[in-house]
């Protein structure tokens, strides 16, 4: 099994979080893990994942948020 | 997620905060704040650091409740919907210095995005040339954010850190209500300051108290729910073609228009505009400064002050360095004034623009890292 592409996007102003997913989906390796720690990135990158045809399921995880972004 | 965590995050969060502002700042101008004016960030940033003595522009101090409203409404939401979260480390300094210089830039046109918003929904035709300005100088920002331009990571602070912006903020509303005389004696043996109001000028134009702070909370708490933000609305779309957020900016400027026909605070033309001078040039380019500012900080000034009600002392430390920019900005005779930009003012835009490009360029974290 390869290794999920995970993209660490915590701690960074908007709107780098969703360059950096969108930089990931651009590659086209799924499925693509991308963690976050507010609101806002987790909102703002499940929002561009799937105005591209993506299919995004929200874990949180204590003070963060890991995205699973997949393929739809 | 609760249905109301729902509804904010979906198209219609900005939406409805973008209207909620274009419909309460047209009450605040025709309630006594200057015109065009029902809420200028940077506008009120200027008067707060007037009204502390930072600069002695005497028509422009007047402590805003607003501003006030705006960052303890942020607060209150951020704890009820368990978003408050303080976090530092993100290049402060350089916040900082963004902070003063998008001041600079946005008072050479006088006014932050949302005055220049609601000064186009009020008519005031220089407005289109600081917008222009405002949406190029986002995308000098955009071609940064896609060279990697990045500030770094921040990190989760200490609780009691996300409370420091807060309690400055109950400071400031305890000057305002007290304002204190207890400073050196002028030539004629009055008391002056520490705190400053205007006695005429925008300064001295103001609502009542009570219903501009309850006004900022209101937007302050719908702000921090929907993420309202005038400049990753352009950004955005520039960016990826993503509306969300532009949406609340036109719901804005359409809410502000209606409003102001209906209160009769409609005048269009270019001339004889509150608070505003007719230098189409140095409109646009004091707001090609201060787009690029606020891109590379990640956010407009409203968005700013509620990151900092939020926990975030970066967003802090931006709207700080907003006050005292704006200190600056009048005592370096940089700032415009309805008679037009100061001999100064193109001189600072250039200098500005310098300087945030060199930012833009020297920070930078690889892409995927």
């Amino acid at each position: 099994m390869s290794e999920i592409k995970t993209v660490d996007a915590r701690g960074l102003s908007c709107p780098q979080p969703v360059i950096l997913a969108r930089h990931a989906i651009n590659q086209g390796v799924f499925p693509i893990q991308v963690v976050v720690d507010t609101g806002t990135s987790r909102d703002n990158v499940t929002r561009m994942a799937q105005s591209v045809g993506c299919r995004v399921s929200v874990e949180a995880q204590g003070d963060q948020f890991v995205l699973t972004i997949t393929k739809a | 997620m609760s249905s109301l965590t729902r509804f904010f995050s979906s198209r219609w969060g900005p939406i409805v905060t973008g209207l909620v502002i274009g419909i309460l700042a047209p009450i605040l101008v025709k309630l006594g704040n200057p015109g065009n004016m029902g809420i200028c960030v940077v506008c009120f940033s200027r008067d707060i650091a007037g009204a502390l003595g930072l600069h002695r522009a005497a028509v422009v101090q007047y402590i805003r409740p607003e501003i006030i409203g705006l960052v303890l409404g942020s607060l209150i939401a951020a704890l009820a919907f368990r978003e408050f979260k303080p976090r530092t480390g993100s290049a402060p300094l350089v916040r900082f210095l963004l902070g003063m210089l998008a001041v600079i830039g946005a008072l050479v046109f006088l006014g932050c995005p949302w005055r220049a918003y609601l000064r186009l929904a009020g008519g005031d035709w220089n407005a289109i040339a600081a917008i222009i300005g405002l949406a190029v100088g986002i995308a000098l920002g955009v071609v940064f954010l896609r060279m990697g331009f990045s500030l770094g990571r921040n990190r989760a602070a200490p609780a009691a850190l996300g409370w420091v912006m807060p309690l400055l903020m109950l400071v400031l509303l305890a000057l305002l209500v007290f304002a204190p005389q207890f400073g050196a004696k002028d030539a004629q043996g009055n008391q002056t300051g520490p705190i400053f109001f205007s006695a005429t000028g925008p300064g001295s134009q103001h609502a009542p108290l009570v219903v501009s702070l309850v006004i900022g909370l209101v937007i302050g708490i719908l702000a921090q729910r929907s993420r309202f933000c005038t400049v990753g609305g352009i950004r955005d779309v520039i960016l990826m073609r993503d509306p969300h957020l532009i949406n609340g900016a036109i719901a804005l400027i359409i809410a502000a228009f209606i409003t102001n026909l209906a209160l009769g605070q409609f005048n269009p033309g270019f001339e004889k505009q509150p608070v505003a001078h007719t230098d189409a040039l140095w409109n646009f380019g004091g707001m090609v400064l201060a787009g690029l500012a606020f891109t590379l900080a990640g956010g407009c000034p409203g968005r700013q002050f509620i990151l900092s009600g939020e926990g975030d002392a970066d967003a802090a430390i931006f709207a700080l360095g907003m006050i005292v920019g704006a200190g600056f900005a009048h005592n370096f005779n940089l700032a415009a004034s309805p008679s037009g930009p100061s001999p100064y003012s193109p001189a600072a835009v250039v200098v500005g623009l310098i300087a945030c490009i060199a930012i833009g360029l020297a920070f930078r974290e690889p892409v995927g890292q």
